[in-house]
């Protein structure tokens, strides 16, 4: 409530003081609506959308200079859990399902949510694949290194069905309480192999190689987002889902390892 | 009159000390009051959470054990010996107090870890590897508790009677005898502060811990780490978890320090 009340003021100076746009490159985004977007934006986004989310982040901060777009990007479940917990935020990104519908059984979405972009898992390995680790069957292997994610998180739960699917018995050395945690023993080095997402192996540069597996075709992870009906600033909710939504959104998606969803 | 009103504490101590028991005790009030009572009795009777306390336990004590046998030394090297550069040594032994224990668990594998400094070469010789085994889960709340018994026993090193040990000294004991014989004693209630604060801290190590022995139940899935996933899909559980380990820690606590510190207490804890 308060929130709304600051955001009047700063509303009222973004209309009268700002009126020319600045950026021409997503200009469909914030013409649509006519007007600038001010105020904060607050975006609750898995950690895996990080680097895509904070690259569309400036961008609409760029389009909207009375705009500060800011992120919480943690594990979907934590974010779920803050959001229920009545944490501000306007927009709701989540790595699966299961986590948005924790949101949405609560019936805290302002509509329904949509699925705006896939991720797949891959095997990640150190740099040269010290283990020799040619595909999903290695997960077997008691002699290797092998960090997968917790069967509670979201990586996790998509690790296990792969392993199920393809009849494999995995014998992991740990269970990782996130996908970015399994990713870094590979970047150490400490592990001979994990089960993280092709984001992942994309973001993580030199120090890490993919192998990609063809059962993960059929454990896709599918990201849905959704403006909150509580949000202290709908406007721009509006305006990121959008931004998320177009072209250059998706392309930027693409560009980071993520697959788009067939629409 | 007015002293028998409040039997020996001034307002003025009385009233931040009331709030800081306040501060300190509401959230453990929430827990209690957000517990699934009704369903507590089978919430406890899952095996992993036996396991997850065993395996706490008996990391947060051998943490405690090593603790003691290299933090005693050193805290009497910091306490009573004249080399230098003992400031210097005091700060650095003090860094993990600091240190995010996340950034911790990494620094122990850079150092541990199979690429490591000391592990790559434990890891070619011997094929040894230390990450995701029980002994990182000691390693690991070792290196984050040792540094509170370290502080803890300095301190009753330095509060404790040198002139015992200058007598002990002149009655021709050497160094080493008169640590044993005077000084130990002197400072056990110090020590048994310092080990009790040091397993307590150990017991609740999450973030190192994590890092550097990863999670897996049965080696290396500590009580802290099964809330921590618990957490991620069911709140209740986490609560459970967290009263188990609360109800462990205090009661040991609470025994442990009447048969330890009696009537004389330490200077902590």
């Amino acid at each position: 409530m308060r929130m709304r009340v600051l955001l009047v003021p700063l509303m009222a100076l973004a209309l009268t003081g700002c009126g020319a746009s600045s950026e021409d490159a997503g200009t469909e985004t914030s013409a649509a609506s006519g007007r600038e977007l001010s105020g904060t934006l607050t975006v609750f986004a898995a950690a895996s959308l990080t680097d895509v989310f904070t690259h569309l982040g400036d961008r609409l901060e760029q389009q909207n200079p009375h705009l500060d777009v800011r992120f919480n990007f943690a594990g979907s479940s934590a974010l779920a859990t803050q959001i229920t917990q009545g944490a501000p935020a306007d927009v709701f990104a989540s790595a699966n399902e299961a986590q948005m519908k924790v949101v949405t059984d609560a019936a805290l979405q302002a509509e329904d949510p949509t699925i705006f972009t896939e991720n797949v898992l891959e095997i990640a390995v150190p740099t040269g694949n010290p283990g020799h680790v040619t595909g999903l069957a290695d997960f077997a292997n008691p002699d290797l290194s092998l960090a997968i994610c917790a069967p509670d998180v979201p990586c996790g739960a998509a690790a296990q069905k792969v392993f199920q699917l393809a009849g494999v018995r995995a014998v992991p050395d740990t269970e990782e309480e996130d996908v970015k945690a399994a990713l870094t023993k590979v970047q150490l080095g400490e592990v001979d192999a994990a089960l993280v997402y092709a984001t992942d192996v994309r973001a993580a540069g030199s120090d890490v190689e993919g192998i990609p597996f063809p059962e993960a075709e059929r454990a896709v992870n599918e990201y849905p987002i959704a403006a909150l009906k509580a949000a202290p600033n709908p406007e721009a909710a509006q305006a990121f889902l959008d931004l998320v939504q177009s072209d250059d959104g998706q392309t930027a998606l693409t560009a980071a390892g993520f697959r788009k969803p067939p629409s | 009159m007015r002293r028998r009103r409040s039997p020996g504490v001034p307002l003025p101590l009385l009233v931040p000390a009331a709030v800081g028991v306040v501060f300190l005790v509401l959230p453990l009030i929430g827990l209690l009051v957000r517990a699934p009572w009704s369903t507590l009795g089978p919430a406890l009777g899952r095996p992993e959470i036996g396991q997850a306390l065993r395996l706490s336990l008996l990391s947060a004590t051998l943490a405690t054990a090593v603790s003691i046998v290299l933090g005693v030394p050193l805290a009497w090297v910091l306490a009573r010996s004249r080399i230098r550069g003992r400031t210097v040594l005091r700060a650095l032994v003090t860094v993990p107090l600091v240190l995010p224990p996340v950034v911790g668990g990494v620094a122990l594998f850079l150092v541990l870890g199979r690429q490591g400094l000391l592990g790559r070469w434990l890891f070619e010789h011997f094929d040894v590897t230390i990450p995701f085994t029980t002994a990182a889960v000691v390693i690991a709340e070792t290196f984050v508790a040792m540094p509170f018994l370290v502080i803890s026993v300095e301190g009753a090193l330095r509060a404790a009677d040198a002139r015992f040990e200058d007598a002990a000294a002149t009655l021709g004991a050497d160094r080493w005898t008169t640590f044993r014989r005077v000084t130990l004693p002197l400072v056990a209630p110090g020590i048994a502060a310092g080990a009790v604060l040091c397993w307590a801290r150990a017991l609740g190590e999450f973030g190192a811990t994590i890092t550097f022995a990863g999670n897996f139940p049965g080696t290396t899935q500590t009580m802290p780490l099964a809330v921590y996933l618990a957490l991620q899909h069911d709140p209740e559980a986490a609560i459970v978890l967290s009263l188990v380990l609360l109800v462990v820690s205090l009661s040991t606590l609470l025994l442990l320090r009447d048969r330890w510190l009696g009537r004389t207490g330490g200077p902590v804890a």
